[in-house]
């Protein structure tokens, strides 16, 4: 990770592909604005693969759909910040070279496997109509290329799979579809969003080894969207944890899973069920995902927090390297010495969390 | 990214073993299932239903003998015979379904009647869809101002009394002509299939497959032509038949009342406006034939539409 302060408008260093500055994405509806996204900036190196994590309505899908610009303008507003790929910013793009870059340097793997394929096209004629479209070579030679891609993805007898249709498939065999899709154009960076939420456990592994061998092989940088810490921890280098449209806490995935710094990450990882003996209660973080239209003024995890102390309600604290640790970046007061308390223990224990834990997780509930 | 060898498992790809019956021995499942595309599946859904086929069928002969009449028709229908026998012949040998007051020959009247009714049926059901299909895909995909100023333009052409306007624009603009005819209905009757096309259009837009596409990096005008319509076609083509059916009965309704094709051609709105005064007298198949051709020609393609809604339902398995 670099530090994302460079001054606006000037761009990253190149061995950054992609550099979120302070980016704010709100939705204008009926009842007023919903910040879904306030304030991200996070930064991506070539090759590098980076988790984003959060619960549901954090704002991490909002954070990858603005940098592809997918959003319905209205009503979503990009109201500031700027997004570095590869030496422009994105949001400066006429719609026309964006077009450019959406599945050709950027690509995306949806959540849905079971509806992200128009029923009515053959697999090939979808994964071709990509390379077609960019690469300006025949139907035939995009035809070919899909075939070559759902061979790479592991689809056996990929000559006949590419002449049928979505529903002779199944999920994860679609999934492994879409991955074909978004790396058929070798894209500089593939944003997965939820890419095993909707698969059977079973297949959920198989695909995350895919997608992580596949972007071994080409390169490709690797932005996933997830809430499952175990597939962060399995699959990616970096993690950037949001909660309520921020990113808390950002580093190394040792680092954020094994050594939480911000109060709700540890929660997080405090709520995985395969720690608690079985007939106990689930831990769970109290409370719930503050109101969009009432944001707290501090702090937005404060009400949930155990921790909160004098600072907290009222000032909202910036993402910054705690003192001792240069290595990860957490938006906390409780790391920030100047805001302590005289005679107030710095920091509050963390949790033992056990290393292997996160292969572990089979189930959310326990009986 | 060349290849991974590491990646792909190898696949058994088993040749399908024939035997000496002839029979293919299924090996591999997948081998011997054929891949069948939307339209593949949606007409074996169609070839159930009975109906549909009978209809299907019917409607095959009347657009057969729309093609064909010249070559069918035993007599020139505008021929009136030397002496005319006042109240027509009954149907016989060389007249099978008699002649009228004029001593014209109803069977050929009918053969020619299915040509213009067939042809305004077809054509003008063609403009409407076309029309309807055009600006329900850009109000729906567009929405904001374009949607709502083409959605008041519907709404106005709802508003107005339609049998009204058919006749008078029939009476002014018309005279008569076929042609005329095509084009009042086909422009008059596109709005209720704007409307469906907008309503699916607007459901589709927001569906993950679109969604994907966009992601891809395709124009937004191939999103509509090539990835949302054939998704959004189904009922659009049953509204069709649908409209089909009912414009060659708005062509008969509007012929009968005076209004539609000129009296020296045959439709079979005129052959019944001319049968009125004859059933005064009992000559029922001045009435009976082209009336049956009537209905028979709608009947058989409302239960097309019927088969059709059945067979495009996205939601029907095999």
């Amino acid at each position: 990770m670099t530090d994302p302060v460079l001054g606006p408008g000037v761009p990253p260093p190149p061995d950054v592909l992609l550099e979120v500055r302070d980016l704010r994405t709100y939705f204008h509806v009926m009842d007023g604005t919903v910040p879904a996204v306030d304030g991200v900036s996070f930064s991506i190196k070539r090759g590098e693969t980076m988790g984003l994590v959060g619960e549901s309505g954090c704002g991490k899908s909002v954070t990858s759909l603005s940098i592809m610009r997918l959003l319905d303008i209205p009503p979503a507003e990009i109201v500031s910040g700027e997004i570095w790929f590869d030496g422009r910013d994105l949001l400066r793009l006429p719609e026309s070279e964006m077009r450019e870059v959406r599945g050709n340097d950027i690509t995306m793997i949806f959540q849905e496997p079971m509806t992200s394929l128009n029923p009515v096209f053959t697999i090939g004629d979808q994964i071709g109509e990509a390379v077609v479209q960019h690469r300006h070579v025949s139907k035939k030679a995009g035809l070919d290329r899909a075939v070559e891609m759902l061979r790479l993805v592991g689809i056996p007898g990929p000559e006949r799979r590419a002449r049928q249709y979505p529903h002779e498939m199944s999920g994860g065999m679609r999934q492994r579809v879409m991955i074909a899709m978004a790396l058929a154009c070798d894209p500089k960076l593939v944003v997965a969003d939820e890419p095993t939420t909707a698969l059977d456990v079973t297949i959920q592994a198989q695909i995350l080894e895919l997608i992580k061998a596949l972007q071994q092989e080409s390169g490709a940088a690797l932005l996933l969207i997830t809430h499952d810490l175990a597939v962060v921890a399995e699959t990616v280098q970096q993690a950037a944890v949001m909660y309520a449209g921020k990113i808390v806490e950002t580093g190394s995935v040792e680092d954020v899973i094994l050594r939480p710094k911000h109060p709700y990450t540890e929660g997080l990882l405090r709520s995985i069920p395969s720690h608690v003996p079985k007939g106990q209660r689930l831990n769970v973080i109290k409370g719930t995902v503050p109101n969009p239209f009432r944001m707290p003024t501090g702090c937005r995890f404060e009400p949930r927090c155990p921790y909160a102390f004098e600072p907290c309600h009222d000032f909202e604290p910036p993402l910054a390297a705690p003192p001792a640790d240069h290595s990860q970046q957490v938006a906390c007061w409780l790391h920030v010495p100047e805001a302590q308390r005289p005679g107030r223990a710095a920091v509050a224990p963390a949790p033992p969390v056990p290393t292997e834990a996160f292969v572990q997780v089979e189930s959310v509930t326990r009986q | 990214m060349a290849t991974t060898p590491k990646l792909t498992s190898p696949v058994p790809v088993v040749a399908p073993a024939v035997d000496a019956s002839g029979a293919i021995a299924v090996a591999d499942v997948e081998v011997a299932l054929e891949s069948l595309s939307q339209w593949q599946l949606a007409w074996r859904r169609f070839k159930r239903h009975k109906m549909a086929l009978m209809g299907l069928g019917i409607f095959g002969v009347m657009v057969g003998i729309a093609i064909l009449g010249p070559i069918l028709i035993p007599y020139n229908p505008l021929d009136i015979p030397g002496s005319p026998i006042p109240g027509g012949t009954g149907p016989a040998a060389n007249h099978f379904f008699g002649t009228d007051n004029n001593g014209r020959d109803v069977f050929t009247m009918v053969l020619n009647g299915a040509r213009i009714s067939v042809a305004i049926g077809f054509f003008s059901m063609s403009i409407a869809g076309l029309t309807g299909v055009i600006i329900g895909a850009v109000s729906g995909f567009a929405g904001g101002i374009v949607d709502n100023l083409l959605m008041r333009l519907v709404d106005v052409l709802f508003a107005i009394p339609f049998l009204f306007v058919i006749l008078v624009a029939a009476r002014f603009f018309g005279q008569g002509s076929v042609v005329a005819l095509i084009l009042i209905f086909g422009l008059l009757s596109w709005p209720l299939i704007a409307r469906l096309v907008r309503a699916s259009f607007l459901s589709l837009r927001e569906a993950d497959f679109v969604e994907a596409a966009r992601a891809v990096g395709v124009s937004n005008v191939r999103i509509t032509f090539r990835h949302i319509l054939p998704n959004a076609l189904g009922p659009v083509i049953v509204a069709m038949t649908l409209l089909m059916a009912s414009n060659i009965v708005l062509e008969a309704f509007v012929s009968y009342l005076g209004f539609g094709i000129s009296e020296d051609q045959t439709s079979w709105g005129n052959a019944l406006s001319n049968a009125q005064t004859a059933l005064i007298f009992g000559n029922w198949w001045w009435a009976f034939f082209p009336g049956m051709a009537i209905a028979l020609t709608v009947l058989s393609i409302n239960f097309i539409g019927d088969g059709l809604r059945d067979a495009l339902d996205p939601r029907a398995r095999l």
